[in-house]
């Protein structure tokens, strides 16, 4: 997956010698022991999101907390996905950043683009499946934590019918959706998730019109893959059960959060931080989960039932055990196919790709 | 269909409308008295975190509504006085207002990331507000009726009052206006206040209301299909609250009909939909008499510098 090729490196080595030459301070090749790292960040939405930009920069503050003066951070927020995030990450890039994190999925090709140009920094890019000599790219196992959601979903839904407030379909989206289906029909085999894309990741307004409308259909379950709490505020007002996104939402809907899937990134980026102090970094495709703790489960809600509580810390134990994972077979798509054989398990490339719909799955 | 979701989906019509309507109306005065003001979203901005930090110190969300306002007219005499007193630009002013308010939003709101508020909610007796059919009269924010009474307001006193007849003569001829005595700038000051108050109402309908929290750019570019949506009704108060209501059900429908789970359309043709209405009723428009370019105030966008 990651080549290296001859006249990539030789352009490294020259570079080098020329920054050398002319005394410039800038990067040491990828490779080289290094005293301190100066790592840069790209996100795609404000971090005063309070879900998934926020839940990254707890990550970059983590990093600085952890590795102290051996790490100096910056970052960027509210990049589009776009043209505009190539300009932003080649400043970054010509600013002398050691390492660059491009933080959302639609930042793939604008960090391949750049990290050919910029062969001595290093890149890592998050949710997506592209890679270079000098760009990794990690992800966390989301669909884990949707697992969990699923199951509480399943259990404590009146009507079967859960909503799903969802920005994109790309796979990372429908991986959450497919998940959260299979789970809660695992519990409830007649459970459904009726869906309604938004066409945005940040959009407060509309997140919350989208939950109104799904609730006005009769779902008494709130579940979301958008950045703003507001599909939790709309949910605590109908006084349903919701899910918090990207980090515990508990504050703006007290009643109706039962937990949250909270992405913890900083041990991950520590660790690759350590990798370019110690020189030997290496573009490496990363897909942690809750074993490796960079995905957590918010404390269930007290007024979560008792069995309820214990069959959704059964998946969480299950899931770090490594004895549970929800992609397992038999599995039926939207249609009533069989897709996936009893007992197979979808392999890692297949969900990374994932575009259809489990049985269960509305208005896709 | 039902007739909760009737109600439902009425609600949520005119939640989505309003605040396109009252910014969308203190716009139209601006524009009216011939000065373009694109800083709608900038302003709008500041004034749902204002509204947002007030309500939140205070616990009470109405006087947060009247801070919004009272910070949206601070922010709009910034513009004042860059564009009429020191005759810069008015659209590079406008966009400068828009990022301005972006981040200064930002940085005012960064304490309050990450908590709630009391709602702005429905001031009629709980008897009729939460009735399950009365609500859909008497169950808004009272911002909703106010977008309502200030749609006959503004209609009135361009048509009616001599105040507004002389606003529409600065807007059309400031020369003429001036020869004659009136006072171009002041009656432009004023219009421009009027402006940024209402874009600060229409912006804390965000963060006190529909979504009742603040987070960075919470009004998601609203503030520019509100200045849309006055070249769209041609500066006449009336079609902009036609115009308003209407994105707002194209909005509320494409999510409604989502959620309903209909499948004979694309969802990607229902996220069109608010465009191509755009375009449609913009298109009948300028197909009438009155096209767009003759109903635009003569003197929009040009400086005054009086002739002595």
């Amino acid at each position: 997956m990651f080549e290296t090729n001859r006249r990539g490196l030789l352009t490294g080595a020259a570079s080098l010698a020329a920054v050398s030459v002319v005394g410039f301070p800038a990067y040491a090749k990828i490779g080289g022991k290094k005293d301190k790292v100066k790592a840069a960040f790209v996100y795609v939405g404000p971090v005063g999101d309070y879900g998934y930009s926020f839940a990254q920069d707890q990550g970059r503050k983590y990093l600085e907390q952890k590795l102290g003066d051996k790490v100096s951070t910056n970052y960027v927020e509210n990049v589009s996905e776009g043209p505009d995030a190539e300009r932003v990450i080649r400043q970054l890039a010509q600013a002398g950043n050691d390492i660059v994190f491009t933080t959302s999925f639609g930042f793939m090709n604008p960090t391949l683009k750049v990290a050919r140009q910029f062969p001595n920094v290093a890149f890592d890019h998050a949710t997506g499946y592209k890679t270079a000599k000098n760009m990794g790219n990690y992800n966390s196992r989301f669909y884990q934590g949707r697992a969990v959601l699923g199951t509480i979903a399943g259990m404590m839904s009146k009507t079967g019918k859960g909503g799903y407030v969802a920005s994109f379909p790309i796979p990372e989206v429908v991986m959450g959706i497919d998940a959260f289906t299979l789970a809660a029909r695992a519990v409830n085999p007649k459970f459904t998730t009726q869906v309604v894309w938004v066409n945005s990741w940040y959009d407060p307004a509309k997140e919350a019109e989208a939950a109104k409308a799904l609730l006005s259909q009769g779902v008494d379950v709130i579940s979301q893959h958008t950045d703003s709490p507001a599909p939790l505020q709309a949910a605590e007002q109908a006084g349903v059960i919701a899910f918090g996104q990207a980090w515990d939402m508990t504050k703006f809907a007290p009643k109706s959060q039962m937990t949250a899937i909270v992405d913890h990134w900083g041990p991950y980026y520590v660790d690759e931080v350590n990798r370019l102090l110690a020189g030997d970094w290496k573009p490496r495709s990363v897909w942690w989960g809750m074993k490796e703790d960079i995905l957590e489960m918010a404390p269930w809600n007290p007024r979560m039932p008792e069995d309820v509580q214990k069959a959704a810390q059964k998946i969480v134990d299950e899931t770090k055990a490594g004895t549970y994972d929800v992609f397992t077979g038999p599995i039926k798509d939207k249609s009533g196919k069989l897709r996936v054989k009893d007992g197979v398990k979808i392999p890692d490339e297949e969900l990374l790709k994932l575009d259809w719909y489990v049985e269960g799955v509305q208005g896709v | 269909m039902t007739v909760p979701l009737a109600v439902a989906i009425v609600m949520s019509i005119a939640a989505a409308a309003t605040p396109l309507l009252i910014a969308a109306l203190g716009e139209l005065v601006v524009e009216k008295s011939g000065v373009l003001n694109l800083g709608v979203e900038g302003m709008m901005l500041i004034g749902a975190v204002t509204g947002f930090a007030v309500s939140y110190t205070t616990g009470v969300p109405a006087l947060g509504a009247v801070a919004a306002m009272a910070a949206g007219a601070l922010a709009a005499l910034i513009f004042g006085v860059l564009t009429l007193t020191l005759m810069a630009n008015q659209v590079a002013t406008g966009l400068a207002l828009t990022i301005f308010g972006t981040g200064i939003s930002a940085l005012l709101g960064a304490p309050y990331v990450g908590i709630t508020t009391a709602v702005l909610g429905p001031i009629f007796p709980a008897a009729l507000a939460d009735h399950p059919v009365l609500k859909v009269v008497f169950g808004y924010s009272p911002l909703v009726y106010v977008g309502l009474a200030l749609t006959v307001a503004v209609w009135w006193f361009l048509k009616h009052s001599r105040a507004g007849l002389i606003l529409r003569a600065v807007g059309e001829s400031d020369e003429a206006a001036h020869a004659i005595g009136y006072p171009v700038l002041k009656v432009r000051y004023l219009a421009v206040l009027f402006g940024g108050a209402m874009a600060g109402l229409a912006g804390c309908y965000y963060s006190l209301v529909l979504t009742p929290m603040w987070a960075e750019r919470l009004t998601a570019g609203r503030g520019w299909i509100a200045i849309a949506l006055v070249v769209f009704a041609s500066w006449r108060p009336g079609w902009v609250l036609i115009g308003a209501y209407l994105f707002g059900a194209v909005m509320t429908l494409e999510l409604q009909s989502k959620a309903a789970g209909f499948s004979f359309f694309a969802p990607e043709l229902l996220a069109s939909l608010p465009y191509l209405a755009t375009i449609v009723v913009l298109a009948i428009i300028s197909a009438g008499r009155k096209s767009a370019k003759t109903a635009a105030p003569a003197c929009l966008g040009r400086p005054f510098r009086a002739s002595t």
